[in-house]
């Protein structure tokens, strides 16, 4: 109502913004009597404002909901070869394959791949991560670099690493050579694409406080990217030993024979060429269960206790 | 002089000017609050003093091992605790390992947070977390220490509490301390001398000396508070048109 101005109106400073005129306003001044009120005063805020630690107890349903499923699933395929639909011979039931399995470790054919394929795929994953760790961190600094073979990496992860199999068999044989080989071009991409998108996830403002601190370029990189890009590293690691396993099964099924040890994949293999349904299936749960248990025992533990320390796990599902 | 700054200008590609003609002269010791609307380049300012940014035009004076910095947000590295992240500044400034612990305890102990060195920047407060961050800039042991409305996103208990926290910390370690604000009632509250910032280009263009006598009578205090938004509201009125 800029016509029909009020008292009311003039009385408040913030209207009334004459220079020359003296307002009181609201002031802020000493709100303690001294050091031993202010201690006081902050210890009492600061332990309304934490959160009081919460307890961490051991949650059934983490190992009881796993287990059930599995038990369903076990269930419907048994109920599935009981309808006899299909010969026995080509779709097994669940308790032929446990059967092959038991006459498999009666044999040792099953340590034996079980070992050697394992063996392959964690020294494979971990000459894997020696190499893409500095690589992945030295794309990630170096525009220039990062630039050039960026789109290289990105399409070598994409290139299934069986791709590999003929060309690793002409240069190395069948040796050992050629399975370590494929395991290297499947697993290194993949470990240097989530290191990368790991780093370029971090919070630009870590790097100012890097810089305001006095780091330099090495200290940044290892005391200040690295850790922060750690969840999208361990990302990729964890992909990047997925890209093993799964190279390496290629790898054994392919090539056969040679100074190449007796894997998993070589079990499957094996039994394709007798056409026994129950090695086969043996030999995928065998690949899978490994799967499983290095996810469960190794990556899982790491990660949850990664993003907890993090404070990013509250709400999530894990 | 720490901070002499000269006809300083910045502007960032061919856009209009920043900061156009800043000129200031900081002392030793000198705790001073920087005060301007949005817009007047208080922070390119303080990038430019912390060697962050470099400026156009003038010329500059800090002190030649740089300054120590303050962000809004604590910016504490979530993988580190507390203490962790005061060691790591400290480490990056070339500290020896037994030292460097007796040093971050010292810190912590000096901002009241001895008990919470071992907890995670997640599991603290706000207010807390900006205490470890102010521990932090303490331990690069610089003369200069400049804070980019560090307080703004707390609640009004805790920065009242931070504000006195401040004042004491300023007076038992000697730092020179520029602290860019919005908040004319925070830059009376803290700073010595407060100098309004105009906007676009940011220029200095008044000043103000706060006694203690301000620091305990809020009458006095209230008074100098209107006079200075009285004077930032004509900084931003001219932009009205």
């Amino acid at each position: 109502m800029p016509n029909n101005p009020t008292p009311v109106a003039e009385a408040d400073p913030v209207v009334e913004a004459k220079p020359e005129t003296r307002k009181v306003h609201a002031a802020l001044t000493r709100s303690s009597t001294g050091h031993e009120d202010l201690r006081e005063l902050e210890a009492g805020l600061d332990s309304l404002q934490s959160d009081a630690a919460r307890k961490h107890r051991i949650d059934w349903s983490r190992v009881l909901l796993p287990v059930a499923a599995l038990v369903v699933l076990v269930l419907i395929w048994q109920f599935y070869v009981s309808l006899g639909l299909k010969r026995r011979d080509l779709v097994p039931g669940p308790l032929d394959v446990l059967g092959q399995i038991g006459v498999l470790w009666g044999e040792g054919k099953l340590q034996e791949a079980v070992w050697t394929s394992l063996q392959r795929g964690l020294v494979g994953f971990l000459i894997s991560v020696a190499i893409a760790t500095p690589v992945g961190l030295l794309l990630a600094q170096v525009a220039p670099l990062r630039r050039a073979f960026g789109p290289l990496i990105s399409g070598l992860q994409v290139l299934p690493s069986v791709a590999w199999v003929p060309a690793a068999i002409i240069w190395f044989g069948l040796t050992d050579a050629t399975v370590y080989f494929v395991v290297f071009m499947g697993a290194i991409p993949s470990i240097i694409n989530g290191l990368i998108s790991g780093v370029d996830q971090i919070p630009p403002q870590y790097r100012r406080v890097g810089t305001v601190l006095g780091a330099n370029r090495l200290q940044m990189a290892l005391q200040i990217i690295l850790p922060a890009a750690l969840p999208g590293y361990l990302g990729g690691l964890k992909q990047g030993w997925a890209f093993s396993w799964r190279s390496l099964m290629a790898a054994e099924i392919i090539a056969v024979g040679g100074t190449i040890g007796f894997g998993l994949g070589s079990l499957l293999d094996q039994g394709r060429i007798l056409s026994d349904m129950t090695v086969v299936m043996s030999a995928i749960l065998l690949i899978l269960g490994v799967g499983i248990l290095i996810e469960l025992l190794v990556f899982a533990p790491i990660e949850k206790r990664l993003l907890r320390s993090r404070g990013l796990l509250a709400g999530s599902t894990r | 002089m720490p901070v002499v700054l000269e006809n300083l200008g910045k502007r960032f590609g061919d856009g209009a000017p920043v900061l156009d003609d800043v000129n200031a002269t900081i002392g030793a010791g000198e705790f001073v609050a920087l005060l301007g609307a949005s817009g007047c380049g208080k922070s390119t300012l303080l990038n430019i003093m912390a060697g962050l940014d470099v400026p156009t035009s003038g010329a500059l004076e800090v002190p030649s091992d740089g300054a120590a910095f303050m962000f809004q947000d604590a910016a504490l590295f979530p993988w580190l605790t507390a203490r962790e992240n005061i060691e790591l500044a400290l480490k990056l400034r070339g500290v020896g390992k037994a030292a460097r612990r007796i040093k971050a305890n010292e810190l912590l102990e000096l901002v009241h947070l001895g008990e919470a060195g071992d907890k995670r920047p997640h599991e603290l407060s706000g207010g807390m977390r900006q205490r470890v961050a102010l521990a932090r800039a303490l331990s690069q042991d610089r003369q200069l220490l400049l804070m980019d409305e560090p307080f703004a996103a707390l609640d009004a208990i805790t920065r009242d509490l931070l504000h006195d926290e401040l004042e004491r910390i300023w007076k038992e370690t000697g730092r020179t301390i520029v602290f860019v604000t919005h908040n004319v009632r925070e830059a009376v509250r803290l700073g010595q001398r407060v100098l309004l910032l105009s906007s676009r280009p940011g220029r200095v263009v008044q000043e103000w000396a706060v006694t203690e006598e301000h620091r305990t009578d809020a009458g006095l205090a209230g008074q100098l508070t209107g006079v200075i938004t009285a004077r930032l509201r004509e900084e931003i009125r001219r932009h009205a048109k």
